[in-house]
């Protein structure tokens, strides 16, 4: 049994359900979980936490002012946090931000660190992470003052284990050197799933031919409550946005359900989606790649199948 | 100004890897530059041809990395210094040290990109810890860049179609990423060209870093494909119905 910290990452007030995996692999055997929380106040997350075994959540601060536009003063602040409460291992999910603060936090410290990670055996203090695009997996071995690992999200199932919890407020003694600052943060497709944390993804390919052809896949997507992505081609050919590409140059992702629609099936597709835990394949094409690595396979022209499939859905 | 580039030498992400001896593989394959990398070699270029000075290409590898660094120069850059090692996976702790004194005993940088990421071993950490090494900011995910008066304004993608504008003080590290700029694929005058370009080979030992080996690569595994795929067959509503059936009771992924 050991003491785990768990960044936790936060929508307003509420606690952003890609987490729960996170608090599930930080609780492994029993260990004792404390939540870290950068906005708001500690007790508007208590009951979202304590589901997951969170006995304590902590809201960070700084002595040196508002630090939401100050990614830096963040981290310092962090790992102020970790020396306070005398935990050694932090556990994060492996999100933009996520990956972000754990890294200026191992930079800033002497600390070994694991980003987009699969798996995690706190005892062993080791990691498991994919090493060429999803090929390989790598199972590393952290040490240094810290022990820094973010989980890609969906890569562990969450399970329940209700406990008390306490709420409080630490302020770090931690300084900026004002060197680095937000700004601003745009907003260009407001409401949409982050692509990696959807549970469910529908992808288009080449085939889809057009921008407005995408409707037929957000249809899909949200009979589903899910989101849509696109191949390197779609993206490279104007059919939709670079924030939509999954895929070895875009987004990695693992839902529990990827359908993808006239993909072929490449080696830097799969290196986005391979941890899906299912993968339906629709494509015209019955010798595609695709249909050689998926789950279940539908030879046939996605724009006849997929409308027939939302249909099917709701049924 | 004098701007760097960090370039990592990498398998083709399309060649098959196989993996050898437990934590290693067949490097048998074909190698080239790190696909994120050539962003930022593009950005460093367009910034040089703006403001003056030089690009710097950097690359930490073995011997056979020499091909890298000239495709990166063919792509952009004015010089280059590859900084030789007989490990094909350098932990960035150590890598970062070694970028920092190669950088400093070059003369220092003005601005530093790189790739956010290598392909290979994808630790996404490098551009961290040497900002850190160095007392720079850093950035990374980077897909929108301008510099004017000694300030940095990057743009990162952060998901669910957002975006963060960052200001940053120069110099500083830039993680670049797809969508930071098109990829300018060289012709054959460049090509030629970059193989009279000097890049200056040292050896990483000469360089005297002490790490402190902070990761350590205990095994790495094949992943096998999935396989025997079920294909649904009949007319589309029969295939459909039963997927949406194998999706709820089978895979149990669906409500």
């Amino acid at each position: 049994m050991a003491r785990i910290g768990v960044l936790i990452e936060t929508n307003e007030n509420s606690v952003k359900p890609a987490n729960f995996g996170v608090l599930t692999a930080a609780r492994g055997a029993g260990n004792e979980i404390c939540a870290f929380v950068l906005e708001g106040d500690a007790t508007a997350f208590q009951d979202d936490l304590k589901t997951y075994g969170v006995s304590k959540v902590i809201a960070v601060g700084s002595n040196d002012g508002d630090f939401s536009k100050k990614p830096d003063l963040q981290a310092a602040s962090l790992v102020a946090a970790m020396k306070n409460f005398e935990i050694t291992a932090l556990l994060a999910l492996s999100s933009s931000r996520g990956k972000d603060l754990l890294a200026r936090m191992a930079a800033a410290t002497n600390s070994g660190l694991g980003l987009d990670c699969i798996g995690v055996d706190l005892e062993a203090g080791t990691c498991v992470k994919t090493y060429f695009a999803g090929k390989t997996e790598a199972t590393l071995k952290l040490s240094g003052d810290l022990f820094l690992c973010a989980i890609r999200p969906n890569a562990i199932e969450e399970t329940e284990a209700p406990c008390d919890i306490a709420a409080e407020a630490f302020t770090a003694d931690a300084a900026d050197d004002g060197k680095l600052v937000i700004k601003e943060v745009k907003t260009s497709d407001s409401g949409k799933v982050d692509l990696s944390e959807a549970n469910v993804i529908v992808t288009g390919g080449r085939p889809i031919g057009s921008k407005d052809n995408f409707s037929i896949l957000e249809e899909c997507a949200n009979a589903m409550g899910g989101a849509v992505g696109a191949s390197r081609v779609a993206v490279d050919s104007g059919f939709a946005s670079h924030a939509m590409q999954v895929g070895q140059t875009g987004k990695i992702v693992s839902p529990k359900l990827y359908i993808g629609c006239g993909l072929s099936g490449s080696v830097q597709h799969f290196a986005g989606m391979k941890t899906s835990k299912v993968i339906v394949a629709i494509n015209n094409d019955k010798d595609a790649p695709i249909f050689t690595k998926c789950d279940y396979g539908i030879v046939g022209d996605l724009f006849e199948v997929v409308p027939a499939l939302t249909a099917a859905l709701k049924k | 100004m004098r701007v760097y580039v960090c370039v990592k030498h990498v398998p083709d992400t399309a060649a098959n890897i196989k993996v050898v001896g437990g934590s290693g593989f067949d490097e048998s394959v074909k190698f080239i530059v790190n696909p994120y990398d050539e962003y930022a070699i593009g950005e460093a270029s367009q910034l040089v041809k703006k403001e003056g000075g030089e690009v710097v290409i950097v690359t930490l590898g073995k011997a056979s990395a020499m091909t890298t660094v000239r495709a990166a120069l063919a792509i952009g850059g004015d010089r280059g210094i590859l900084i030789k090692t007989d490990k094909q996976f350098v932990e960035s702790d150590e890598t970062a040290l070694i970028l920092k004194k190669a950088i400093e005993d070059d003369g220092g940088a003005d601005m530093i990109f790189a790739g956010k990421q290598a392909a290979d071993s994808e630790g996404m950490q490098t551009c961290y810890r040497l900002a850190a090494n160095l007392g720079m900011p850093v950035a990374t995910e980077v897909v929108g860049f301008s510099y004017a008066g000694g300030k940095v304004v990057v743009e990162r993608e952060i998901g669910g179609g957002e975006r963060e504008v960052i200001e940053m003080t120069a110099p500083c590290v830039v993680g670049a990423t797809k969508g930071l700029n098109e990829v300018r694929y060289p012709k054959l005058p460049d090509i030629m060209k970059a193989k009279k370009k000097p890049v200056n080979e040292i050896d990483a030992g000469s360089l005297k870093v002490d790490a402190a080996g902070l990761v350590e690569l205990v095994a790495l595994e094949q992943v096998p494909e999935r396989s025997n795929a079920k294909m649904l067959e009949g007319s589309v509503t029969e295939a459909v119905d039963t997927l949406v059936k194998l999706l709820r009771d089978e895979a149990k992924v669906l409500e």
